[in-house]
């Protein structure tokens, strides 16, 4: 079944509020989804030539501090990092590639959730309302927010099938439905470049959207061109680091609803979810079209 | 008048207190508030009632309706009206995926747009609706009115029976063994009675008519030797 939330703030003002207006938004879908969330989070963004990268361990006693400091002189970057629960958030001055393998390398266990230089991910499996209290999300500041709540139907309760999935520098997505062609879209996607940590579908998804957006593709072309070539059902709620973007396939079983005022985009797979809203009575509250591209972008800084 | 609020009642306290009306009407005139989208609101009623919803409702509000005449006072979603037998539904905005299914009687009113498979499988509704309809509308229909004053999606009336469809702007696509027909004064007689019920201002002249070729719901005698 499963829940997607976003919420794409139209006025800055309202930035310090975002993880307050998002909590109320991503707990009102845990009937959608109860086994496990998470949300990417845009924000807080890292000068040019930086990264930021969301890194998770099991242990929740993990040392970071000392991966830290041997990232930082092995690496040779500019680094500072916080913790947030099992999650930790590094920012340094590197390119993607190298980061990626120097953790890879030397850090086998800690597991990147996403990279960028605004998104920040963070999920795990359970109730919704424990992980927004795990990662103080009420507290959180940003541009714009996705998120999901997941039932799961096909694979284990895990992290490995807990979204939002992310496979390329501040892209994300979440996904509620399943595709058919995902196995054989994946090995394509493979020969192209595009890595996947885990078999799930909506990560191909992600892999798929991250190589038409390597290839040149806007996002809405990149999205277009997905209405092509998946196959099965979805709707997906998509965050870039400037945008944000609503897709349903051309059959439309999977929910979604969308409303906006001056202030804000909000989606979600149900209204419920968006009841907390400030101004939504005065909202345009609409039904999303089957196989049509909804995208908001904010020009580039 | 009765209200309830159901940001302090549950839907089933709400449910319940109208479903009390069924055997003695004590009370004709409700008013619900703060729906905020919650599913089953005012499902299975079977009194004269009026029911006034405030906002926007969650899944299959007014299903399995009888007797009762409900107002949303915004958006309906998924299966609005679902099984209905009579009474009335008027959705003052629109309304998602499946208006209507396979409801058996009474008459659903949608002042917006209604989403996907509006009507699908219906069975003797009467559905107006003032703006369009999703892809897949009435598949299956197989007794009933589906009028539609604006344009219809992809696939019209597919596999269609025995409801008359009628649209004034554009279909997009009829289903399969979906077709366009005659318009004779009976039809606009229909068409009339149907806006006078429903209280929107069209002109019958203005509509055109689909209904089914009658080819697929026979058993094709050619096809004997596959058994």
């Amino acid at each position: 079944m499963c829940g997607i939330v976003g919420l794409y703030l139209k006025n800055p003002a309202l930035g310090p509020k975002l993880g307050a207006l998002f909590e109320p938004m991503l707990i009102a879908m845990t009937e959608r989804g109860p086994d496990s969330a998470g949300f990417a989070i845009y924000g807080d963004e890292v000068p040019e030539h930086w990264i930021k990268l969301t890194l998770r361990h099991p242990d929740p006693y993990f040392d970071w501090e000392t991966l830290a400091e041997r990232a930082k002189t092995e690496l040779s970057a500019q680094l500072s990092w916080f913790q947030n629960a099992n999650v930790a958030v590094f920012k340094l001055e590197a390119d993607e590639v190298s980061a990626r393998g120097w953790f890879a390398e030397h850090a086998k266990d800690v597991l990147i959730l996403s990279v960028g230089r605004s998104i920040e991910i963070l999920k795990e499996v359970g109730l919704p309302i424990e992980i927004s209290e795990r990662f103080s999300l009420s507290g959180m500041q940003g541009t714009h927010i996705i998120g999901h709540t997941r039932m799961a139907t096909e694979s284990a309760v895990t992290m490995a099938g807990s979204h939002p999935f992310s496979t390329g520098m501040d892209l994300c997505l979440v996904h509620n439905g399943s595709l058919s062609n995902h196995n054989r879209l994946r090995e394509n996607l493979k020969r192209e470049g595009i890595s996947f940590e885990t078999e799930n579908d909506s990560e191909v998804a992600a892999g798929y959207l991250t190589w038409r957006l390597r290839e040149g593709d806007t996002l809405k072309q990149a999205l277009e061109g997905a209405l092509t070539d998946l196959d099965g059902f979805f709707t997906f709620t998509i965050g870039t680091r400037d945008g944000f973007a609503v897709i349903r396939d051309p059959i439309a079983c999977k929910p979604a609803v969308l409303a906006e005022t001056d202030d804000y985009v909000a989606m979600a797979s149900e209204y419920q979810a968006l009841t907390s809203l400030p101004g939504i009575e005065n909202a345009k509250v609409w039904e999303p079209e089957p196989a049509t591209v909804y995208a908001w972008e904010r020009a580039s800084v | 008048m009765r209200t309830i609020d159901i940001t302090h009642q549950s839907v089933r306290d709400l449910n319940q207190a109208l479903h009390d009306q069924a055997p003695e009407c004590t009370e004709r005139e409700w008013k619900v508030l703060n729906p905020a989208g919650k599913h089953n609101i005012a499902c299975g009623l079977d009194q004269n009632l009026s029911v006034d919803i405030m906002g926007h409702t969650g899944y299959f509000c007014g299903g399995m309706n009888k007797k009762a005449h409900l107002v949303i006072h915004g958006n309906a979603g998924q299966g609005v009206g679902e099984n209905m037998m009579s009474g009335s539904i008027r959705v003052k905005g629109d309304a998602s995926q499946a208006a209507g299914a396979t409801a058996h009687g009474g008459l659903l009113v949608i002042e917006g747009n209604a989403g996907a498979r509006c009507g699908i499988s219906m069975k003797g509704v009467d559905i107006v609706v003032k703006g369009n309809v999703g892809h897949m509308s009435c598949f299956m229909g197989q007794a009933g009115h589906l009028v539609v004053c604006g344009d219809a999606g992809d696939a019209l009336g597919d596999s269609l029976y025995e409801v008359q469809i009628f649209v004034k702007g554009n279909v997009k696509s009829l289903g399969a063994d979906c077709v366009q027909k005659e318009m004779r004064a009976e039809h606009l007689q229909t068409l009339k009675d149907l806006f006078n019920r429903s209280g929107i201002d069209e002109e019958p002249e203005a509509f055109k008519r689909y209904g089914s070729a009658r080819n697929l719901y026979n058993f094709k005698v050619d096809n004997a030797s596959a058994y």
